[in-house]
């Protein structure tokens, strides 16, 4: 009787879940306690909780949110990278039947875990917190349309990468591989708790995406200032428009492709499953047809941070903005061609797979355009090796033989024999790393005096550069080799020593990346802690040529006291070219949303009710879902959601600052 | 700087090098050499516009970098149009060379297609018979059937050189991807469907198979040893097999179906009738019906409501196994007709042919001369009609 109770209460949540059994789960657990509990307790002796709250928390004030993406994303770095060291550590000693240091049970999560965090909470998190800071300011805005929602959508992600975070403690992650295909997903073949934890982290996680991109699009689509039309927008911007429709078109894919897996793990439906009329492939193409947008979700605004930077430290107009548009526009519709070319192995006819073959070699036009305009922006110009401008040379260099790869792999009988190989592995990094994360990279060295009035330290900077971009081919050029020498993917135990001295150099590549990785933190750290910063007074610290330059860095919460007037695509070139004056007077009271609690609550409310919905803890998903709908019915109740900043605060405000800012005329 | 542009370009040429033990780049059968001269010409073709564009990264970095003020300056340029044209059309250019290099290599080298040749300049004769093997992926390792020799081995596969091989493939439970590197690309082996892979080995000797797809817990171990033999050996091979203990029937199969892990390499001297097709319509138990009798059922238009009483607890698979927390009981379609009427309901794919190895002409043009020697580009020789095209394998 006992045990029905203690079944009702727990689910299928028991002692025997908790992985005490692993050593190094155990110590990690351990240093995670320890760490958290000091910052925990730090906070407290700062009496900083209520900061935290009041200021960030609750914030709807798309900089700071974007902020807290940024964080996300950054600690989920670590993290995402930590499993890949420990994969590359079995890989390299698990040889001549040594089983390595890790069993199946544990390095199959890996593989997983890794793939998950690395997309949708390493570079999700952070494309989306640089489109959340930069649109506004790029456009002339004062927040995005849905401040509420923003803040909501940030809490959402965060609460996917918080469940994601519990599988490590409690229960398991999902031995799948990060797409699950199904029937390996599925209840019968994965009947325990990892498959759930991803399907309910993806889904909570979804939520947020999606509507940050319903948000973003809005903002951008309506909320521009007076005279920037559409070709006069910063390239950033419409690279984040066309990322979100992306966003907006396919993660409803993604979550109906999940739902449908989850009823048939819940309810027993045949939607996947082998027998009764179920599909694997058709699970196989839905995923895809989300999947691969996604990819190009990813790098697109990695592209407009690049022609960004490429024009700033040319001191040079962008080259072809037009084209470059265009090219933007072309890769947004034939993302969502190509997803076949993910299973050519999977039989289908010859006609299917060239069609997507070339369909897929054609995406190389636009992208090749691109980097021919980026080219032609240097071209004349005067270029100055700041960090930035570093990254965008370095990206060049990786990001085309990347590229030049993903083409050879979009040839179908070439793809028979390096599919699932390492040479593929070595492929999606090769862009991945040389797009997304250095575009990131560049981003936050080329934004961060923006966002908090100084740069970076440059030494540091440089060292986490070097490391970086050496550190990324020594790990990935020995996979492409043994891609060559036919060594597939997810192994955890190889027969042929020969291959062994491969896997150790792609070793020591991952820890010259992971020195990488130490010197940007240590690059955060001298910049944030030292003492003689390298104030940024004038707000343009790079002689930059868009709008978010024209404010002061840090920006007043309401970015800009005036709304701006645009007529030329780099309106803050021409501005300053124009010598447009700063006003002084004239001021009025700003119209501000108000901080909410409700965005957090219901996030929190969404990670209890999948955590339930995981351990089958029945009561306790009515509970929080029923209270996820109060919730939200308080909140339309509240009609506390906006201020003004009174006219003197603004002149107050607009004093302060070190240099007069020009606005319309 | 010098000195790590030198490291860089030592490292690239060892890379350059060790492509010479590089199974990919060196293969044994003719399907994969071909494979191999794809991945070489698609590299050379996009090299050409990746040198030049790599070469300018390099020149433009140099010459504009900002303390050579000898450089010119032009900060409003932003825009010619000779260069846009060039900037689009060169890509175009490649993309459409490389295009044609796809369409016509995807078909040539369709794993469904017959082979046409056997090596360069030896086109396959009436004479040779393929030989048949029906493979499937179980949990986790591979089973191999030869219906011509009524023999099966589990974790070994011996061919003859020079005669074309025609694999069908099936799974048990999840998705792998049978992937022999010397031999041909790889093919995915997926639960109630049928794939087909036609290859050759040329060169006598030992190679690795492997699951390219991870398919659970006993993945690393899923590897078996492919062996290419002369005529002479693979019948003393064959011999040899018909001389083991074991043979494999329904209720062996479902024995051996169970999960193991790291499995030795298995001889069976005979296989039961009917086995293989048995597996791919999930109609190994006998009480289940076969999907192949539930589509002719289907396309009759079915059995309407009363379709839903024909369900039966599964026997074998335990009903009560991993089933959804709020799912029924695991039920399966019982089966109705006797395995051997349903196994004949079982359509016969129309086969895809072999390409004709005549030389293609295109509108009656004379074949270019750089093309007349097919021994070097065999897979540029042309073929007629493209008979078949969606196969998705559903049997």
């Amino acid at each position: 009787m006992s045990s029905d109770i203690w079944t009702f209460i727990f689910g299928r949540l028991s002692w025997d879940v908790i992985p005490y059994y692993d050593p190094i789960l155990v110590g990690t657990f351990a240093v995670v306690l320890v760490v958290g509990l000091g910052i925990v307790a730090l906070l407290f002796k700062h009496k900083l909780w209520g900061y935290l709250w009041h200021e960030w928390f609750t914030s709807v004030d798309h900089k700071k949110v974007g902020i807290m993406y940024m964080v996300l994303g950054l600690v989920m770095l670590v993290r995402g990278f930590a499993d890949a060291l420990m994969m590359r550590l079995q890989q390299a000693i698990a040889f001549n039947g040594s089983e390595g240091y890790l069993n199946a049970h544990h390095y199959d999560q890996l593989f997983s875990v890794h793939g998950v965090i690395m997309i949708f909470f390493v570079a999700m998190p952070l494309i989306t917190g640089f489109m959340n800071y930069i649109v506004p300011l790029q456009i002339g805005a004062r927040d995005v349309s849905f401040p509420f929602l923003n803040n909501f959508s940030f809490w959402m992600t965060a609460g996917g990468a918080v469940l994601v975070m519990l599988s490590l403690f409690v229960g398991e992650f999902a031995q799948t591989g990060w797409l699950a295909f199904p029937p390996l997903s599925g209840i019968e073949n994965s009947p325990a708790s990892g498959v759930d934890y991803y399907i309910w982290a993806l889904q909570i996680a979804g939520v947020g995406t999606t509507l940050s991109g319903v948000n973003l699009i809005a903002t951008i689509i309506k909320m521009r200032a007076p005279g920037m039309t559409m070709m006069k927008m910063p390239v950033f911007t419409w690279t984040a428009l066309c990322t979100n429709v992306l966003v907006v078109a396919s993660f409803p894919i993604l979550t109906a492709v999940l739902t449908l897996l989850a009823l048939d793990r819940y309810v027993g439906t045949n939607f996947f499953t082998n027998d009764l009329g179920g599909s694997p492939m058709m699970y196989v193409n839905l995923i895809w047809i989300w999947g691969h947008p996604e990819v190009y979700i990813l790098i697109l605004p990695c592209f407009g941070i690049f022609s960004e930077v490429a024009s700033t430290f040319s001191s040079k107009r962008l080259f072809g903005y037009t084209s470059m548009v265009y090219a933007t526009i072309v890769i947004t519709i034939l993302s969502y061609l190509v997803w076949l070319h993910h299973f050519f192995t999977m039989g289908s006819g010859a006609s299917v797979n060239a069609f997507f073959g070339i369909t897929t070699m054609i995406i190389s036009i636009p992208t090749g355009a691109k980097v021919f305009n980026w080219l032609f922006t240097m071209y004349k110009g005067r270029i100055r090796f700041e960090l930035p401008m570093m990254w965008l040379i370095a990206f060049m260099f990786t990001f085309t033989i990347g590229g030049m790869t993903g083409v050879l792999l979009a040839v179908p009988p070439a793809d028979f024999v390096l599919h699932n190989s390492l040479f593929l592995v070595a492929h999606f990094h090769n862009v991945i790393i040389g797009g997304v994360l250095f575009g990131i990279f560049a981003g936050i060295n080329y934004w961060w005096p923006k966002a908090f009035g100084y740069k970076l330290n440059e030494f540091w900077g440089k060292i986490s550069f070097w490391c970086w971009v050496i550190g990324f081919w020594v790990a990935f050029a020995p996979l492409y080799v043994l891609g060559l020498m036919g060594v597939t993917r997810r192994l955890r135990t190889f027969d042929d020593p020969s291959l062994q001295i491969w896997f150790i150099i792609a070793g020591l590549g991952a820890l010259i990346i992971a020195a990488g990785v130490a010197a940007m933190a240590i690059q955060f750290a001298v910049s944030i802690l030292g003492k003689n910063k390298d104030w940024d007074t004038t707000g343009d610290p790079w002689d930059g040529r868009t709008l978010e330059w024209a404010t002061s860095s840090p920006p007043p919460q309401y970015n800009f006291a005036f709304t701006p007037i645009i007529y030329d695509n780099d309106a803050w070139a021409d501005m300053k070219k124009r010598n447009a004056q700063h006003p002084t007077q004239g001021f009025r009271d700003i119209h501000m949303p108000r901080n909410t609690w409700a965005g957090i609550v219901l996030a929190g409310l969404s990670v209890v009710l999948g955590f339930a919905l995981i351990w089958y803890m029945w009561w306790l998903a009515v509970l929080s879902l029923a209270g996820i709908v109060v919730v939200s019915i308080m909140h339309t109740f509240n009609y506390d959601r906006d201020y003004f900043i009174p006219a003197e605060a603004v002149v107050a405000l607009e004093s302060k600052r070190h240099k007069p800012v020009p606005a319309g005329e | 700087m010098s000195r790590l542009t030198k490291l860089f370009a030592v490292f690239c040429l060892s890379i350059v090098l060790s492509g010479c033990n590089a199974v990919v780049m060196a293969p044994a059968g003719d399907v994969a050499m071909q494979q191999r001269d794809l991945i070489l010409i698609s590299t050379f073709l996009m090299l050409l516009i990746i040198v030049p564009v790599l070469t300018l990264v390099v020149v433009f970095t140099r010459k504009y970098r900002a303390t050579n003020k000898e450089a010119r300056y032009e900060p409003d340029w932003d825009h010619s149009t000779h260069l846009e044209l060039v900037i689009w059309a060169a890509p175009l250019a490649i993309i459409i060379c490389l295009g044609a290099v796809t369409w016509v290599s995807t078909h040539l080298l369709d794993p469904y297609r017959e082979l046409g040749r056997i090596a360069p300049g030896q086109p396959v004769t009436p004479d040779m018979e393929p030989l048949q093997v029906e493979v499937t992926a179980l949990d986790w390792k591979w089973m191999f059937i030869y219906p011509q020799y009524n023999i099966a081995t589990v974790n070994e596969l011996v061919a003859p050189v020079n005669r074309p091989i025609s694999f069908k493939l099936t799974s048990s439970t999840v998705m792998n991807s049978f992937y022999i590197p010397a031999l041909a690309g790889q093919i995915y082996a997926m639960p109630g469907m049928q794939t087909q892979l036609h290859a050759v080995v040329n060169q006598p000797g030992e190679y690795r198979g492997i699951s390219a797809a991870y398919s659970g817990h006993g993945f690393s171990g899923m590897h078996f040893k492919f062996r290419g033999v002369d005529d002479a050996a693979f019948e003393q091979w064959v011999t040899k097999v018909r001389q083991a203990p074991d043979t494999l029937d329904r209720a062996r199969y479902l024995e051996l179906e169970k999960r193991s892990e790291n499995v030795a390499p298995m001889h069976f001297a005979s296989v039961e009738r009917g086995l293989y097709t048995a597996i791919v319509n999930m109609c190994v138990e006998r009480d289940k019906m076969c999907m192949s009798e539930m589509m002719a059922i289907d396309a009759r238009g079915g059995l309407g409501l009363a379709g839903i009483g024909n369900m039966a607890p599964a026997l074998y698979g335990g009903g009560e196994r991993n089933r959804a927390v709020f799912g029924p009981q695991k039920t399966y379609v019982a089966a109705i007709c006797t395995v051997d009427e349903a196994i004949a309901m079982t359509a016969k794919l129309p086969a895809i042919g072999a390409p004709n190895a005549a030389p293609f002409i295109g509108a009656g043009l004379r074949q270019p001369s750089m093309l007349q020697a097919a021994g070097a580009t065999g897979w540029l020789t042309g073929h007629e009609h493209f008979n078949q095209t969606a196969h998705a394998a559903i049997l």
